[in-house]
């Protein structure tokens, strides 16, 4: 083991003397802030269509990435840039934003559609999105404030079937209107933690 | 000792040669390094700890205070800026067309960015660099740093482009710095009769922001197909072909504007004629335009030409790869469309990303640390109606002390256009991002 180590400071030395601009790796906020110009200073988005990924979980985040990049799941931009990174690039950039301070979103809402929203949600997505959508664990993302035209774009991928609900999910969207379903993002949109 | 009558004109003298260097610094060649620059001013703002002067309140220069503020809060930055606000170029051909109705959503204020981060911020003109002395000297006087930031964006080539002065740019507007230029622009085509000409002279690459000669092609032949339906669009490019998005704009256009856009390959635009609005390619064939749009050959700005930061082709400014240090000048560090950053294109979100890289490196060199690899990504949509964007990605990395795009990564929009509608609404969240990531 100590072999090992001293091998692996002997390399980084060697790198460094080497080429001044070849110097370490890439760390995680190097990877994460370059993700910034679109998703807002340490993910905290300002742009409606562009989600914030302060707070997200990090399996929710290398889950979304790996999507991206073999193209499952639909995108413009994000899953040509996705291609541009490693698994590892992934879990650091995804342990980042995990770390970031959730970020409120001040946006206007219907307030009717949400207190609708309100009520369906607990019974039928209450199950996964837990605590109002505030509680992000595993591959499950936080909603709570997430930007509602996002998530209305999302939605529509789904129900276009551009994006694929996971089997749970579809289970509980099936027997719902567009109404209503539009009623629970109006809610998810509305809430700050 | 006192000083002497001479003296003191001769002191007088070189002071007022620098003001007007200063001056002319939007679009002009400037005066050789004064050098006795860095003696004739009196120091402000004296140096206590660890500071370093950022130059230039765009998309480089903001980030980069605001991430070594973020990264270092004993580091004292001093942001300097001419303006006391900045109206973002990617966006303005929206403007320009009559999309958007004035300048404010593209505009920012320093603000909120210098009170959350603990930025001071001086606005002057910065009119030489000495890096001997660690030192820059401003409107407002001397300034010493530790490390200097440069982002100070891309100044005009005016040798190459007979004619061109400072009148010539009001009658026939360049609106390549967004701001006043655009207002000008926006109002000679507003004012253009309907069957006139709109001539729209493109420069050799590289120039601040590839794709933008084109967007801006389109956006005008959209204004002209709504309002002027009998006018077109005469594109002089000096390039062999469209720079960025060829395939893509060369669809939109025959989709949206067979007949309005004239595009002309390889007609590089040597000088202009501002009595009668022309201008004559290669100084021989000459074309006229009732609007005519000069976008001239770039260099960097005119403070970094002064600081001897540009490089053998006395244009870009080479630096190194990882802490976008001057390959010619020690803790000068440059950002952005003035300097050469591998395959990076002279793009905002570029100088966004590139900021970022250039600030962790700082706050680890001046912290005696290990510098970080860089990871950059560029983002840059352009419009090709008002409700159609098209994009281009790529992730970067650093290879044999080189910028390059990640292998197998990036690229450009569908085609067919698939995506277009759903892009020109992500441009307008790309937007509200970058700025607001600037400004606060």
């Amino acid at each position: 083991m100590k072999h090992q180590w001293s091998r692996v400071a002997l390399t980084v030395g060697a790198l460094a003397v080497s080429a001044a601009a070849s110097a370490a790796s890439p760390d995680a906020a190097m990877l994460s802030n370059a993700c910034a110009g679109c998703h807002g200073t340490h993910g905290g988005s300002a742009g409606p269509t562009m989600p914030s990924l302060a707070g997200q979980s990090k399996t929710a985040i290398v889950e979304a990435m790996k999507k991206f990049k073999s193209g499952e799941r639909p995108s413009t931009i994000m899953g040509r840039l996705a291609k541009g990174y490693s698994d590892a690039d992934f879990a650091a950039m995804g342990q980042f934003f995990s770390q970031q301070k959730f970020h409120p979103t001040s946006q206007t809402v219907d307030t009717q559609k949400a207190a609708k929203g309100a009520a369906l949600q607990e019974k039928h997505c209450g199950r996964c999105h837990l605590d109002d959508g505030k509680d992000g664990k595993e591959d499950t993302p936080v909603m709570a404030s997430q930007w509602l035209p996002y998530l209305q774009m999302q939605m529509q991928m789904y129900l276009d079937g551009k994006r694929k609900m996971p089997e749970k999910m579809a289970e509980k969207v099936q027997p719902l209107s567009k109404e209503e379903l539009d009623a629970m993002l109006h809610f998810y949109a509305s809430v700050n933690k | 000792m006192s000083l002497g009558r001479r003296n003191f004109i001769k002191l007088l003298g070189s002071a007022s040669g620098l003001a007007l260097a200063g001056c002319a610094s939007q679009g002009s060649t400037p005066a050789a390094a004064p050098a006795v620059a860095a003696g004739s001013a009196a120091e402000i703002m004296p140096k206590t700890g660890r500071r370093v002067v950022v130059v230039g309140g765009g998309y480089g220069g903001t980030i980069a205070a605001k991430y070594i503020r973020m990264l270092d809060p004993s580091i004292e930055v001093v942001l300097v800026e001419r303006n006391d606000h900045f109206v973002s170029c990617p966006f303005s051909n929206l403007y320009i067309a009559g999309i958007i109705k004035d300048l404010s959503p593209l505009t920012i204020h320093y603000d909120k960015l210098v009170a959350n981060h603990g930025i001071k911020f001086l606005q002057a003109d910065v009119t030489a660099v000495d890096a001997a002395a660690h030192t820059i000297v401003t409107s407002k006087g001397r300034l010493k740093y530790d490390r200097l930031v440069l982002s100070p964006g891309v100044d005009f080539r005016l040798e190459e482009m007979q004619g061109y002065d400072a009148a010539a740019m009001e009658l026939m507007p360049h609106a390549w710095k967004a701001g006043p230029q655009s207002t000008l622009l926006r109002n000679q085509l507003q004012a253009m009769k309907d069957g006139g000409t709109v001539v729209i002279t493109v420069p050799l690459a590289p120039y601040r922001c590839p794709p933008g000669p084109y967007e801006r092609t389109s956006l005008i032949a959209n204004y002209l197909k709504q309002h002027k339906p009998k006018s077109k669009v005469i594109v002089l490019d000096a390039n062999p072909g469209i720079t960025s998005k060829g395939p893509l704009f060369t669809k939109g256009w025959k989709t949206h504007y067979e007949g309005t856009i004239d595009y002309r390959a390889a007609k590089k635009v040597t000088e202009v004629n501002a009595k009668t609005n022309t201008v004559l390619i290669e100084g021989l064939d000459e074309v006229h335009g009732d609007v005519v749009n000069v976008i001239p050959p770039q260099r960097a700005a005119a403070i970094a030409v002064q600081a001897g930061l540009v490089g053998a082709d006395k244009r870009w400014c080479p630096v190194n790869a990882i802490s976008f240090e001057s390959t010619l000048h020690k803790d000068v560090h440059v950002i952005g469309d003035a300097s050469i950053a591998g395959a990076m294109p002279k793009s905002g979100y570029s100088a966004n990303s590139e900021a970022k890289v250039c600030a962790t490196n700082i706050v680890a060199l001046m912290n005696g640390k290990e510098t970080v690899g860089l990871s950059g990504i560029n983002t840059c949509y352009s419009y090709v109606t008002e409700h159609e964007a098209i994009s281009v990605a790529a992730v970067y990395t650093v290879k044999d002390g080189k910028i390059v795009a990640v292998p197998n990564s990036g690229g450009v929009s569908p085609g067919d256009f698939s995506a277009a509608k759903a892009e020109a609404m992500y441009a307008h969240s790309w937007l509200k991002n970058i700025l607001t990531e600037m400004s606060s």
